[in-house]
């Protein structure tokens, strides 16, 4: 529940940081606001109670471990569902300066794989400029397209596709 | 370039293995409308076709490279005599309905070549048009064959015959991905190179010496160009980012490519030795699959820039860029015919991913095939035949339609899942 207020207070501020110049740092001040409430909540917390500060926040939040975007055919464009996701993961980056996480563009298996190519690449790149939109640094951040080359369901039915129109988030070592 | 050398002294033992399997070619070829314009010819039995290794026919090959242009309608020999070097009795071919005629020997010659004899006679004016005599290796029937059916298409239509020109494509086996080069008909596939990874866009050079490729071996596209004599290769483009979707210009000295160096996917221009890297679209959205006009001055490519990806015609001199295919939301992949007139692509119609043809002067558009999942069209280097990818049964194979869309067949000599075909130049 408590992700899910954060995500809607910050995915409010996104929503505005788009109409103007992306000034993040002002809007970071919602969720950071939110960290020492429930740091307060919990009187015999260790360190400075961030939870995404955490070492082991990629495995311990549970919105940190969705690490897949859905697509529409033909379109790169992210389903407001997973503005949630992305939120959180730029509060991870943010939080844990040495991760890195790459970001890897897929498409269905139909038409061009050329075309495809770049459409896993834009689809790689939108994720990648919500990340960096949110506080982000680019450093942190490498998108990379896959295509249809690296399918992860290998049919080729409505479900196949619809599995493999997607941007998977992969966090290295 | 060690990888590459690798994959080669691999190959050189599993080849036999692997190509031996599928060694059953079952080319079936559609021919629509009723053929009146087709040249009805017998091709006669050789004296001696033992003479060259291997159980396929020499002219079992030479008869279905013609019957594969669509150009010819085989006549069967029935019980009439067929004799290298007596004069034909013109009058029983013509009764059998023969318009042409080809007649042929071979021989075993004491240095262990074989000699070849054939003619090729006009039935209805009773002339020999062609005499030809030559001495080949035991083992090389197929290069022989098409050889032949050059020879005898050249002569009876008029224009230079494409069965001794090359293709290369991909197949992927399990987990496996290889490049093939082989045959006009997909026959004596020989792997270029091998790997774990995907391989994707191979294309000729225009003296059919190297081939330009896309390989994710080091997880990420690459561009590289390989010597198929030598197996040497260098790497074209390996900028940040990704690297894909190399073009040959017409002279061999520079290459367009697709890179992501500086943002959204957009065409480059590079010598081919990877040298002289520039710049040549500037859009706010995806421009990738470049191929060069025959006179070299423009780049024929797809842009999603208006929208939906569609096909455009840029200037190589300043990238100015003009839209040529308005109708429906996704055209993709174009290819560009030998003479400059006429454009094919992929297009997508009801759902349905269908090889399209433009008449460019006219702009009038056509669809060429009637499957649903087609792919990487590759104009012949006549012009007249067009090479794709397609699926059936889940799997990948290529298919071959003619431009008028009256001749169409399967390459499905192949047990894997095959794509990205690209037809090579007329041999030099």
């Amino acid at each position: 529940m408590k992700y899910s207020l954060i995500a809607t207070a910050t995915l409010a501020a996104m929503l505005a940081a788009c109409s103007t110049t992306p000034t993040a740092p002002v809007e970071e001040k919602a969720p950071v606001a939110a960290a020492p409430a429930a740091a307060a909540a919990k009187p015999a917390a260790v360190t400075a109670g961030d939870p995404f500060a955490d070492a082991d926040a990629l495995n311990k939040i549970p919105l940190l471990q969705k690490r897949s975007i859905y697509f529409e055919f033909d379109s790169f464009a992210i389903p407001l569902d997973y503005v949630s996701i992305i939120e959180a993961h730029s509060k991870y980056l943010k939080a844990n300066a040495g991760a890195k996480v790459l970001i890897q563009g897929n498409t269905d298996e139909r038409g061009s794989r050329e075309y495809n190519l770049a459409l896993g690449q834009k689809r790689a790149d939108a994720v990648k400029s919500n990340l960096t939109l949110l506080g982000v640094k680019e450093s942190q951040v490498e998108a990379v397209s896959l295509g249809e080359e690296k399918p992860k369901a290998t049919g080729h039915d409505e479900a196949a596709w619809t599995e493999n129109r997607r941007a998977d988030l992969v966090y290295g070592n | 370039m060690k990888v590459f050398r690798h994959a080669f002294a691999l190959l050189a033992a599993l080849s036999c293995l692997l190509l031996g399997l599928p060694a059953s070619a079952q080319l079936n070829v559609e021919i629509y409308g009723a053929g009146a314009d087709r040249i009805p010819i017998t091709i006669a039995d050789f004296g001696d076709e033992s003479a060259m290794q291997g159980d396929d026919k020499l002219t079992g090959i030479i008869r279905k490279d013609l019957e594969l242009s669509g150009m010819f309608r085989m006549i069967s020999q029935g019980t009439l005599p067929a004799v290298e070097g007596t004069v034909p009795d013109y009058a029983a071919w013509r009764g059998q309905g023969a318009d042409a005629l080809v007649v042929g020997s071979l021989s075993r010659n004491p240095n262990g070549m074989v000699d070849v004899r054939f003619r090729l006679y006009d039935v209805t004016r009773t002339s020999e048009l062609l005499s030809l005599k030559l001495s080949v290796a035991a083992n090389q029937k197929r290069a022989l064959a098409h050889h032949i059916a050059n020879k005898i298409y050249e002569k009876l239509v008029g224009q230079p015959g494409i069965f001794a020109t090359r293709i290369a494509y991909v197949e992927k086996v399990g987990n496996r991905y290889q490049l093939l080069v082989a045959d006009f008909d997909g026959e004596n596939a020989v792997p270029a190179l091998l790997s774990a990874e995907p391989i994707m866009s191979p294309t000729w050079s225009p003296d059919g010496k190297q081939i330009a490729y896309v390989s994710f071996e080091k997880k990420k596209p690459i561009v590289y160009v390989a010597t198929l004599a030598t197996g040497r290769r260098i790497t074209l483009a390996n900028y940040k980012g990704s690297n894909s979707a190399p073009a040959w210009s017409p002279d061999g000295r520079r290459l367009a490519l697709t890179l992501t160096k500086d943002g959204l996917s957009q065409i480059y221009i590079v010598n081919a030795d990877g040298s002289g890297l520039r710049r040549l679209t500037s859009s706010n959205g995806i421009d990738t699959e470049p191929r060069w006009s025959p006179d070299g001055s423009s780049i024929y490519f797809t842009s999603d820039r208006g929208g939906s990806p569609q096909i455009y015609r840029a200037s190589v001199d300043n990238g100015n860029a003009q839209r040529l295919s308005f109708a429906g939301a996704y055209n993709v992949t174009p290819r560009i015919s030998p003479d400059g007139k006429t454009l094919v692509y992929v297009s997508r119609n009801n759902g349905r991913f269908q090889i399209t043809m433009m008449d460019l002067a006219s702009q009038q558009t056509q669809v060429l095939t009637d499957s649903d999942r087609d792919e990487s069209p590759s104009f012949a280097p006549d012009g007249r035949t067009i090479l794709y990818a397609t699926e059936v049964g889940g799997r990948g194979v290529l298919s071959v339609v003619s431009t008028d869309g009256r001749t169409r067949y399967r390459l499905n000599n192949r047990a894997g899942d095959v794509r990205e075909p690209t037809w090579g130049p007329f041999e030099k």
